[in-house]
């Protein structure tokens, strides 16, 4: 009996991966546990071991191959002695060549919208890009992920001011859960890049006291689900130490870690916090959606005199997008980006929620609707201007976010947008968010908890009544 | 009042068990690794999704704690659950089918491989924050000095997790109130990436009771005699109601944190020479063998079990998702 061996998947959010090589050949006898192969995926080289006993009779995708989709078979392990035909091997051969893999299971069955194109669907189109003025005409731009021109900011930031330093869980040895802090232990030392035991009410504490000491802290959450255990000092500590000491006492501290659903994490690791920390006074919330603004906007945060909540998005993290290459790019907090421009509905959106809002628009211009996207990222303060501005232009506006509906920021988008454009309005303000449910682990159910881009259409015809 | 009894190197005289006891742990651990080596097989193919953290190498401790427990003590835990879960005597196909997020999943395949619950088995989570199994599992034994049923609360947490805070919270309620809670921290040296000494100032971990005069043991947790002995003890100074008792469980875990963790902070070395010279199931086939059972009978026992976790993995792969209308259920009573 053969049997194939898949391309594993090696992460929850893992789509595809690099086979990096091969430490067994044709022919050789594996048992289970032999490491037969090493893959790489975008945060870490990772073995792949034989789970049965046999002579591995044929490589299917040879080693270098990038962009192997999960699943794919790439080797027959075959009983001892036995022949393996040309019509036993399995036929699916990986994408290769142009460097497109075929659409997984995995991928389709993580998030509904997300496009294996190779830029960004979250990347400011060019026309906005232009539009904007926080970067200068014929500015050069480079591609990075998102994970990349966060840790880049940090090390900008690091490099031009001293009392910057990086403290949580796994920054520093491990180079970070996700790979964020990739290489700062390295240039900066274990005096600035300093892991912690897993105690977050603990090190946001130290943190929060460091920096009404002077110092700059970026307090990292592994995922901002466990910043719940911080959640005290984030709130009682940090945010309202400004004006309890009557404008004596600051707090400039960054927390930042992802935020939101990843893949199949179940209730306790997807939750999202935008709402909850966007309700504080004495708190900056921050969340961008593509790299620029997430390196902008970092190194903006870092510089702030107040405390950030900056939060991340473990599935943008790989996402690759533009940056512009300037030497100090930082970029206003507080400020919206129009992500594309449009007459008839205006979407609003922040995060990851900027993908479905992105998508949606592509769908919704195949029929001749004009939509315009506003990506927030940062929800405080909130700037409702720019929301307004566009709304009495449209008539028309759908707020759009991962997280619970009951007090959420489409909630109170819709209640600005109310008071403010009341009587430009030709239909109620509607929104698509997460289902008013704990994140369910299974595929199916947490697909249908997580917002799609066909609601989003559907809301945005709702608003256009039309069908 | 904190006792040592050295962990492996310098073992003291191990209670020894009988036959019988050998062949139940050998069963009882072999499942637990059969299992754990199929649920890493199907995170592979994608079957299992998310987080999944496996057990291997640590077999010797729940099942240690089990065999010393009775019936309707309760067992509570972290993520790294699914070996608890088959010891409390949960059915393997209702385990599988939650990792593979399945409608006969023990939580409707709604709670995943880190989130499962058992009533009827007194298995209480199964949770994925780290640390909350602590007061959870003292509020667990509140509930039987309240009733005064003569139940004991068996909580288990990693050493990674001691240096939470509401672990000692936990810690003097339980001493104050003598809370019937057994804390067992399970030291597999590695807290994700981080080896004990960088994480902990005081790395005895049977000594972080005594600032609330909580009996601690730090004992090797790779031998299922030395746990069942020292579990033993420790349930029955709490069913007699002198409060909470202290484990240090020393063990270690073979595979990486999770599916998606390369182990790169450790050698190959290290792992190899603790599979090599500690492993928890060979010691007692090592024992089983020189007590005259043959190998067959034991290749036997293996197939058994094998065939119950291949059954369980045909039902998991076989079993539908939950229905869409499962969204919506239980979000309140
Ligand atoms: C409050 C909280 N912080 C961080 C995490 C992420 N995390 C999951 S497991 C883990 C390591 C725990 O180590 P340990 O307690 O030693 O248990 P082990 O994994 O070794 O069984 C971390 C940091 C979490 N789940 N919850
Ligand atoms: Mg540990």
């Amino acid at each position: 009996m053969t049997v194939n061996v898949l391309m594993p998947a090696l992460s929850p959010t893992m789509e595809q991966g690099k086979l990096a090589k091969w430490l067994k050949s044709e022919g050789d006898a594996v048992k289970a546990g032999d490491v037969i192969a090493e893959i790489e995926t975008d945060k870490a080289t990772m073995e792949v071991e034989a789970v049965d006993e046999g002579v591995l009779a044929r490589i299917l995708v040879p080693g270098g191959t990038e962009n192997v989709a999960v699943n794919t078979p790439i080797a027959v392990i075959a009983e001892e002695g036995e022949e393996v035909s040309d019509a036993a091997a399995p036929a699916p051969a990986p994408a290769q060549g142009d460097g497109a893999a075929a659409p997984s299971k995995a991928e389709a069955e993580t998030i509904a919208p997300q496009s294996p194109a190779p830029v960004s669907a979250v990347s400011p189109p060019s026309a906005a890009q232009k539009a904007a003025p926080e970067v200068p005409e014929g500015t050069a731009m480079v591609s990075m992920t998102m994970r990349e021109a966060l840790r880049d900011a940090m090390a900008e930031e690091m490099r031009r001011d001293p009392t910057v330093f990086v403290i949580g869980e796994e920054v520093a040895e491990y180079q970070g859960a996700y790979k964020v802090t990739q290489g700062l232990l390295q240039e900066f030392g274990a005096k600035r890049v300093v892991d912690t035991p897993i105690t977050e009410y603990g090190f946001a504490g130290v943190g929060v006291g460091a920096a009404f000491a002077g110092l700059r802290p970026i307090v990292e959450f592994m995922t901002f689900n466990f910043s719940m255990q911080a959640i005290d000092h984030i709130v009682n500590s940090a945010a309202k130490t400004l004006y309890m000491s009557g404008g004596q006492i600051r707090c400039p501290i960054v927390f930042r870690g992802p935020n939101g659903a990843a893949a199949r994490v179940a209730a306790q690791h997807s939750q999202d916090y935008t709402a909850w920390y966007s309700q504080v006074p004495g708190l900056i919330v921050i969340s961008p959606s593509n790299a620029s603004d997430a390196k902008g906007l970092l190194k903006a945060a870092i510089r702030n005199d107040n405390p950030v909540v900056f939060l991340e998005n473990e599935i943008l993290y790989g996402k690759t997008s533009e940056v512009p290459a300037l030497e100090d790019f930082v970029l206003p907090i507080g400020k919206a980006r129009i992500a594309r421009l449009g007459k008839d509905v205006t979407l609003v959106s922040f995060s990851i929620g900027m993908t479905y809002a992105l998508h949606a628009a592509e769908e919704l211009a195949k029929e001749g609707i004009e939509v315009e996207v506003i990506d927030l990222r940062t929800l405080r303060p909130m700037d409702t201007a720019t929301i307004i501005e566009s709304v009495k232009k449209t008539g028309r506006c759908v707020a759009i976010e991962e997280g619970w509906p009951q007090c959420g920021v489409s909630a109170e988008i819709a209640m600005r947008v109310q008071q403010e454009a009341f009587d430009y309005l030709d239909a109620p303000v509607l929104r698509v968010t997460g289902k008013d449910t704990p994140m369910p682990y299974a595929a199916n159910l947490e697909k249908l908890a997580l917002p799609s881009v066909s609601e989003v259409v559907a809301a945005a015809k709702a608003v256009l009544y039309r069908s | 009042m904190v006792e040592k009894s050295g962990g492996a190197t310098n073992a003291p005289t191990v209670p020894p068990f009988t036959r019988e006891q050998d062949l139940t742990a050998f069963r009882e651990m072999l499942l637990i690794r059969r299992f754990e080596e199929k649920a890493g097989q199907l995170y592979g193919m994608g079957v299992v999704g998310g987080f999944c953290h496996l057990y291997i190498g640590q077999e010797a401790v729940v099942v240690g704690v089990k065999m010393a427990a009775q019936d309707g003590d309760q067992f509570t835990t972290s993520y790294r659950d699914h070996g608890h879960m088959l010891a409390s005597g949960m059915d393997p196909k209702g385990v599988m089918a939650e990792l593979a997020g399945k409608r006969g999943g023990y939580s409707k395949g709604k709670g995943g491989s880190m989130h499962m619950f058992s009533r009827e088995k007194n298995f209480y989570g199964g949770h994925g924050i780290v640390g909350a199994p602590a007061p959870i599992g003292a509020g667990v034994a509140f509930a039987n000095a309240y009733r005064g049923d003569g139940r004991v609360s068996l909580t288990f947490f990693g050493e990674g997790a001691s240096n939470q805070g509401q672990v000692y919270e936990a810690f003097n309620m339980a001493a104050l109130w003598k809370l019937p809670v057994v804390f067992i921290v399970e030291n597999n040296r590695y807290a994700m990436g981080t080896e004990i000494s960088r994480a902990s100032a005081q790395i005895d971990f049977s000594k972080r009771g005594d600032a609330f005069a909580i009996p601690g043991k730090q004992i090797d947790g790779m031998d299922v005699r030395i746990v069942k002995a020292a579990a033993d003890e420790a349930i029955d100074w709490c069913r007699k109601g002198n409060g909470p008792y202290l484990i240090e469980a020393q063990t270690y875990r073979y595979r990486g944190h999770s599916m998606s963790d390369p182990a790169k902070y450790r050698s190959k070395e290290e792992v190899q020479k603790m599979r090599e010279e500690h492993d928890p199931i060979e010691q007692v086939r090592a024992r089983l063998i020189a007590n005259g059972v043959s190998e067959d009978e034991l290749k036997k026992i293996d197939a058994n079990v094998r065939k119950t976790v291949s059954e369980a993995a045909d039902f998991a792969m076989a079993d539908k998702e939950p229905d869409p209308s499962e969204l919506w259920t239980d979000v309140l009573a």
